[in-house]
């Protein structure tokens, strides 16, 4: 033997090996793009977002009238990746986009690595050159399985019709299992249009894969044993919850220990907001409470989480008196970023479902401490530093209106089932704040990459989906900022065409606001590249100094692409612009708000210092008042 | 800790890893090291007694808690079917190594006693240089060159190392490889 088989290690395409040597001998024959089309319905997915184009031609001229999947036409490969992501959020099922090669491929990498930062189900399909034309720089070819390899769960590059419908199942599986994700199928134009015999279902050839769900019993053991240690526990609840559907696991576990629920900006909703024991979020624009909580807890409880920097502030200074025990599906994170006390490997609610029985069963052993000191301490925290902006200095002084007072207008007149989607800045922490959150899966927001541009083709995506399961009954907001609308405005044209209506409130402070912030706490309040003329105050009147106001006009912009442009800039035409969006169900509305530039997102942890420092306005200090603290608060030194 | 890999009082770790034979195996493993800045000492990718298996041997200086993140990064990529880091105790390591020395006629016969004492071949000879092949553990081939620097080094090519686990198993035994070739 020992004669060397190629290897296929240092290429990234396949190698002359015979690869269709097992031609099936029944199955129905079809081309390859007709198989890509047949798997997709017969997995049942149901709604598809995307943009044609040469290297794709086969697949699109497979999707016929009585294709069983509704195609969405996007008008930007980026918005249609994110789409997908708003309606895999929203509905908990797999988003799935079809693009072409190249630049189409380039676009959707954005909303790729953005569903990988947030474990989003995910199956991006993007053509390919045909198979002799890869490596020749030909027309629109970009090695789009090598651009992807550090943003995907997993990529496929397909050379051979006959591998589309194993390839498409196992995609499937993969994006939806374990700890969901984006996986691509880098499909070339040789597979789409070759000749293969279709069967289903497929068998799956993963030797490589074996997410672990349960969780191993002696863990479940040590952490029910910790639990009735504790003297104050805090659930630090992330996106993985909620990936996991753990809600009532997530409810019952805090009502059985008696703990507070702290969580992530994706697993806002988790448990109701009007849950006594719902401290909001944690860390950087976190409220007081929950970032004291998890200062001060002796038993951190993190759950789907991943200590990501913008929770953990300086990560050594971060929860210092807990003990740690960590449930998530991916192994890899635990122990990544703090140590361990008990390492969990499972799917959140599978965990959970078995460790509150044992937790009962150690109670019943054990006996547990009184929590009330504890919650006489975070209710003071509650009761004297609630999230709200009704303090004198959060009042706009230029008289415009306040961002934070339009997002609580917002949520109080909102139908309950409204699921909420937000841009990336400032308006998408006041929205995260000051939304009433009472059900999961109803918040919709970028949170490991930060993506502006992510709100209108999610929100697009969101609707769908509750057009899909819900009759469109459903509402969707759409809490934007005028840059973050900016970057995919184009979708409205989508919105019109497909009969997607979606409500958007732009928080229009004319500047890159959550930048404008940091220029105004850290870098001397020099405004640089942050103002954006697309909404000065003094709009009706005489251009602003710079001769550019309203630029773009949003009102106008709205109406070019057939949908309803509202402008309020006080509030008795907020209020009646928020009352009429609601009425109107059968076109997209747009509210241009116009809002004050200079409100801030408080509470605030600088990047890179203790959570201990968080400032509740600018020199208050709840957890720390040392001088060491306010000081750490006057620089950025993180990023 | 994910963070700085090399540091001071890093022991050095050999790791086998079991991938499926598959185009972009390796390029999706060099990018998981380079990305999550884990400084590797040699890497070696090899096909193994089963054609739908290839197999890496990594050598590190790592602290424990990089070398387990790396692990755990690796095992989350589906070509990788089994991850092993061998005991030193129980393992059978070997490098090979090509040396090109400045020797000329006068210190030849010095040369040639190291290459005696180390078991070491002369595959090539010439007026102004001797060319040795050296086979054997990390800690040997690096004996050996320290030896030959003071000769003057004009050319030199290491293999990396490759390692078997003693007796009658195979790493191999119960993974499962994949059915399917050219994906
Ligand atoms: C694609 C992208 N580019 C740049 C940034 C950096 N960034 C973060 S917030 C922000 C400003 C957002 O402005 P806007 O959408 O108007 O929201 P505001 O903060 O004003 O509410 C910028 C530029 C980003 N997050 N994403
Ligand atoms: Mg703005």
């Amino acid at each position: 033997m020992a004669r060397p088989t190629p290897l296929q290690a240092f290429s990234g395409v396949p190698k002359g090996t015979a690869q269709n040597d097992e031609t099936p001998a029944n199955g129905e024959k079809m081309t390859g793009a007709q198989a890509l089309v047949r798997a997709l319905e017969d997995l049942g997915v149901k709604d598809v977002f995307g943009i044609p184009g040469g290297a794709i031609l086969p697949v699109y001229d497979a999707i016929k009238e009585d294709t069983k999947f509704r195609f969405v036409l996007a008008r930007h490969e980026q918005a249609a990746g994110h789409a997908a992501e708003g309606y895999a959020v929203a509905t908990g099922r797999c988003g799935v986009c079809i693009v072409t090669s190249g630049p189409a491929a380039t676009n959707l990498v954005t909303a790729i690595a953005d569903a990988n930062m947030d474990s989003i189900p995910m199956i991006a399909i993007t053509g390919q050159v045909g198979v002799n034309a890869i490596g020749t720089d030909a027309f629109q070819e970009a090695d789009t399985v090598g651009i992807t390899y550090p943003v995907t769960k997993h990529s496929y590059l397909v050379t051979s019709a006959q591998d589309v419908p194993r390839v498409v199942a196992e995609a499937y599986y993969i994006a939806t299992t374990g700890r969901p994700g984006p996986v691509v199928i880098d499909l070339t134009k040789t597979a789409q249009t070759g000749e293969m015999y279709y069967t289903w279902p497929q068998r799956l050839v993963l030797p490589g894969y074996n997410p672990t769900t349960e969780a191993h019993g002696r863990m479940l053991e040590n952490a029910a044993k910790l639990f009735t240690q504790s003297f104050r526990p805090v659930l630090y609840v992330g996106g993985g919850a909620t990936r996991s559907h753990a809600s009532k696991q997530i409810k019952e576990l805090a009502d059985l220990t008696g703990a507070p629920v702290v969580t992530t900006l994706n697993a806002r909703g988790i448990i109701p907001d009007s849950d006594p024991k719902m401290l909001g979020m944690l860390g950087m624009h976190g409220t007081v409470a929950a970032t004291g909580a998890v200062q001060r807890c002796d038993l951190l409880v993190a759950i789907g989480a991943r200590f990501d920097d913008r929770v953990t502030g300086k990560l050594s200074a971060f929860a210092p008196t807990a003990r740690v025990i960590h449930i998530d599906i991916d192994p890899a994170e635990i122990g990544k970023n703090r140590s361990v006390d008990v390492p969990i490997v499972g799917d959140v609610a599978t965990v959970l479902d078995a460790l509150i029985p044992e937790i009962r069963k150690a109670q019943n052993e054990y006996g547990i401490h009184d929590l009330k000191p504890w919650w006489d301490a975070l209710n003071k925290f509650r009761t004297d530093y609630p999230m709200s902006y009704d303090r004198p200095e959060d009042q706009p002084t230029d008289g415009t209106l306040s961002p934070q007072w339009v997002v609580s207008q917002l949520s109080k007149s909102a139908d309950p089932n409204t699921i909420w989607v937000s841009g990336v800045g400032q308006h998408q922490m006041w929205a995260s704040q000051l939304v009433d959150f009472e059900k999961p899966n109803h918040w919709i927001s970028s949170g490991g990459l930060g993506t502006m541009g992510y709100g209108l083709p999610a929100a697009l995506g969101a609707m769908v989906g509750s057009q899909r399961d819900h009759d469109g009954s459903y509402p969707v907001w759409l809490i934007d900022g005028d840059g973050s609308f900016q970057m995919t405005s184009e979708e409205l044209a989508a919105a019109t065409i497909d009969g997607v209506p979606v409500k958007v409130a732009i928080l229009n402070n004319s500047v890159y606001g959550m930048v404008r912030q940091w220029q105004t706490l850290f870098y001397g309040q020099h405004y640089s590249a942050t103002i954006l003329h697309d909404g000065e105050p003094d709009a009706d009147d005489a251009p602003g100094e710079s001769g550019y106001v309203n630029v773009p006009d949003f009102v106008k912009l709205a109406e070019a692409y057939g949908c309803v442009g509202l402008r309020a800039t006080t509030k008795e035409e907020a209020l009646d612009a928020i009352k009429k969006a609601n009425e109107i169900n059968d076109r997209t509305v747009v509210i241009d708000f116009r809002v004050w530039k200079d409100a801030m997102v408080w509470p605030m942890v600088p990047a890179g210092a203790s959570n201990d420092t968080v400032a509740y306005r600018e020199g208050v200090h709840p957890l720390d008042n040392s001088e060491k603290a306010s000081e750490e608060t006057l620089s950025s030194e993180g990023f | 800790m994910a963070s700085s890999t090399s540091q001071s009082n890093a022991k050095r770790h050999t790791l086998s890893v079991l991938v499926e034979n598959r185009p972009g195996v390796l390029a999706r493993i060099a990018g998981l090291f380079a990305r999550r800045s884990f400084n590797i000492d040699s890497l070696t990718v090899s096909p193994t007694e089963r054609p739908e298996i290839s197999r890496l041997t990594v050598t590190a200086h790592v602290e424990q808690e990089p070398l387990e993140q790396i692990i755990k990064q690796l095992n989350k990529l589906l070509h990788v079917l089994k991850i092993v880091e061998l005991d030193p105790d129980t393992t059978v390591e070997r490098e090979l190594v090509l040396i090109k020395v400045a020797a000329d006629v006068q210190n030849r016969s010095d040369v040639l006693e190291l290459v005696r004492m180390f078991r070491a071949h002369v595959i090539d000879v010439n007026t102004e240089s001797l060319t040795i092949e050296a086979t054997g553990s990390q800690g040997k081939i690096d004996a050996l060159m320290d030896l030959l620097q003071h000769y003057g080094v004009i050319e030199l090519v290491r293999s990396g190392a490759v390692a078997v686990t003693r007796g009658p198993k195979a790493l191999s035994d119960k993974v499962v490889g994949s059915e399917i070739t050219g994906r």
